[in-house]
């Protein structure tokens, strides 16, 4: 009797495992199947034409790129830097407690109310306008609790005895942390940071009114421009334009290249943490 | 030079050191001087505040936010919990050696060298010197010298103990702390790392807490008792184990508790 239930138990969570297995199949079938065909030199490295029926997704993929540096550039050195705060310097108390309650909620806050958010800070507030900027920096708000989080978990898992050794030689606080501390946590900043930046990259509600076009013959010059961004564009081309059964194929091509850049950057993580790994261990 | 002599210059003086950690008093009023160039072993059952009373000494409770010192360490004269000196200057003047060897994630050389690089002001030909001379003194440098750009946890348990050392004296430190610096090693290794404890006592003092009496005999000039947070006897070693004055000391060598 233990062992039939034993049984059942174990193969009831083979099943659950499958059927998630099954959902993430079907979707990358259904995309190479259906997106496949349309995607060419042409698709990839053009700009779109006649109202987005014809032409490529040039300056889409570009504005995904340009936008997710900015979300970088503003929140890795920002999470980082307060991971650090709290994990070696803040004394455990109530206030220490409460920031890192906060920071656990805002991960949960819709990503409407940062796009909301970003338009009253960085569009309007600030005065960059409806930008390469303010989109960045408002997923760079987006992902910073997630990057925070990440990095105290992997400055956590650095061994004191780094620390300790480090300060017995004559290092101050600071020394310690940037040569013995901050070195061996990198490989588990990078894989959260780059998670977290491969969800931003595919964000649409966020960048929705603080840059984003629906519709553009140019690339963006400076970081004050408008863009246009691949999710966005899915967004456009699937449910709002005028012609959505005729342009279907266009926006199945359009997810299929944004799900080959997001794993194109989940690839680079798992090898930049990998040669990271070996590095210290050669 | 007599050992009564030797003490009128001791090269560290603690006077009435009080530690508590929160509530809890671990070290109750410890007086004792270490003289110079001379090995002193710190014995007792567990708990009985040896570790502590080694970290007081380069200040290592700082990080704990709960740790609460009173009395005063001299050393030179100085009392090293003055609020004018330096702590990092302090852990300079004295290294220390970690029961578990830490080596940290980099090359050999990197290791040896990371102390002097951290003061600033030491490159090129002069720092590969102190490499060297640091291996050799730490016993090391036949069994590396053609590895040096190797990782230091790539080692045996053994050579990354005396990496440590060759670490710790490439600071050029007036006292080294080790913490049962064997006690994690294979007895060959342990035996190489007494040789070396030894031959380092030429240059350096040195405070080792240990919990292998026969360690205690085999180097140590003095050796101090503790129990519950107090120096029960601290005399010349070979007086405290072949005529201890307390019963408790007593009890303590001829292995009644421990």
């Amino acid at each position: 009797m233990r062992k039939a239930k034993q049984w059942i138990g174990i193969n009831l969570m083979l099943v659950f495992t499958l059927i998630v297995a099954a959902f993430l199949g079907i979707v990358v079938y259904d995309l190479l199947y259906k997106g496949s065909s349309v995607i060419s030199f042409e698709f990839v490295f053009d700009f779109p034409r006649n109202g987005n029926t014809e032409g490529g997704i040039w300056p889409a993929t570009v504005g995904t790129a340009l936008v997710t540096l900015i979300t970088a550039l503003f929140s890795i050195p920002l999470g980082v830097g307060a991971a650090v705060y709290l994990n070696e310097y803040a004394k455990e108390n109530w206030m220490t407690q409460l920031i890192r309650a906060s920071i656990r909620n805002l991960a949960g806050v819709p990503s409407i109310i940062y796009g909301l958010f970003g338009v009253a800070i960085f569009v309007n507030g600030l005065g960059f306008g409806a930008s390469v900027l303010a989109a960045g920096m408002t997923l760079g708000l987006l992902t910073l609790p997630y990057i925070i989080t990440t990095s105290e978990e992997a400055l956590k898992t650095v061994p004191d005895s780094y620390r300790e050794g480090a300060l017995a030689l004559g290092a101050t606080k600071w020394q310690a942390i940037r040569t013995n501390v901050l070195p061996n946590a990198v490989p588990g900043i990078l894989t959260g940071a780059i998670l977290g930046l491969s969800r931003a990259a595919g964000e649409t509600a966020p960048i929705l009114f603080t840059g984003a076009l629906y519709y553009l013959r140019y690339l963006p010059q400076s970081v004050f421009d408008p863009f246009m961004v691949l999710p966005y564009h899915l967004y456009i081309l699937s449910t709002q334009h005028h012609a959505m059964e005729e342009v279907r194929p266009l926006a199945y091509g359009t997810a299929l290249v944004l799900i080959s850049l997001i794993l194109l950057l989940n690839i680079s993580a798992f090898i930049l943490r990998y040669r990271f790994r070996k590095a210290q261990m050669r | 030079m007599s050992m009564s002599e030797n003490l009128d210059a001791a090269k560290l003086k603690v006077r009435d050191l009080r530690l508590s950690f929160g509530d809890k008093e671990v070290l109750k009023g410890i007086s004792m001087d270490i003289p110079e160039k001379e090995i002193v072993a710190l014995i007792g059952p567990s708990g009985c505040g040896k570790s502590t009373l080694l970290r007081a000494i380069n200040r290592m409770h700082d990080l704990v936010p709960i740790a609460r010192v009173s009395g005063e360490i001299f050393l030179d004269g100085k009392n090293i919990y003055d609020k004018e000196l330096d702590v990092v200057d302090i852990r300079r003047r004295i290294g220390m050696v970690f029961q578990k060897p830490n080596p940290f994630p980099k090359s050999i050389a990197e290791n040896v060298a990371y102390g002097l690089k951290i003061a600033g002001g030491t490159s090129g030909k002069n720092l590969q010197d102190v490499i060297k001379t640091s291996l050799e003194g730490a016993a090391l440098w036949d069994e590396v010298k053609d590895s040096l750009d190797k990782s230091g946890l790539a080692l045996s348990g053994g050579q990354q103990q005396r990496l440590c050392i060759a670490r710790a004296i490439a600071v050029k430190p007036e006292i080294i702390l080790m913490d049962e610096p064997t006690s994690a090693l294979d007895p060959i290794s342990a035996n190489k790392v007494e040789k070396l404890m030894l031959e380092l006592k030429k240059d350096y003092t040195i405070i080792v807490v240990t919990h292998n009496m026969q360690q205690a005999q085999r180097v140590a000039d003095r050796t101090a008792f503790m129990y519950l947070g107090e120096v029960i006897e601290y005399r010349p070693t070979r007086e405290l184990f072949e005529s201890p004055i307390h019963d408790l000391t007593k009890n303590y060598i001829s292995g009644d508790f421990g």
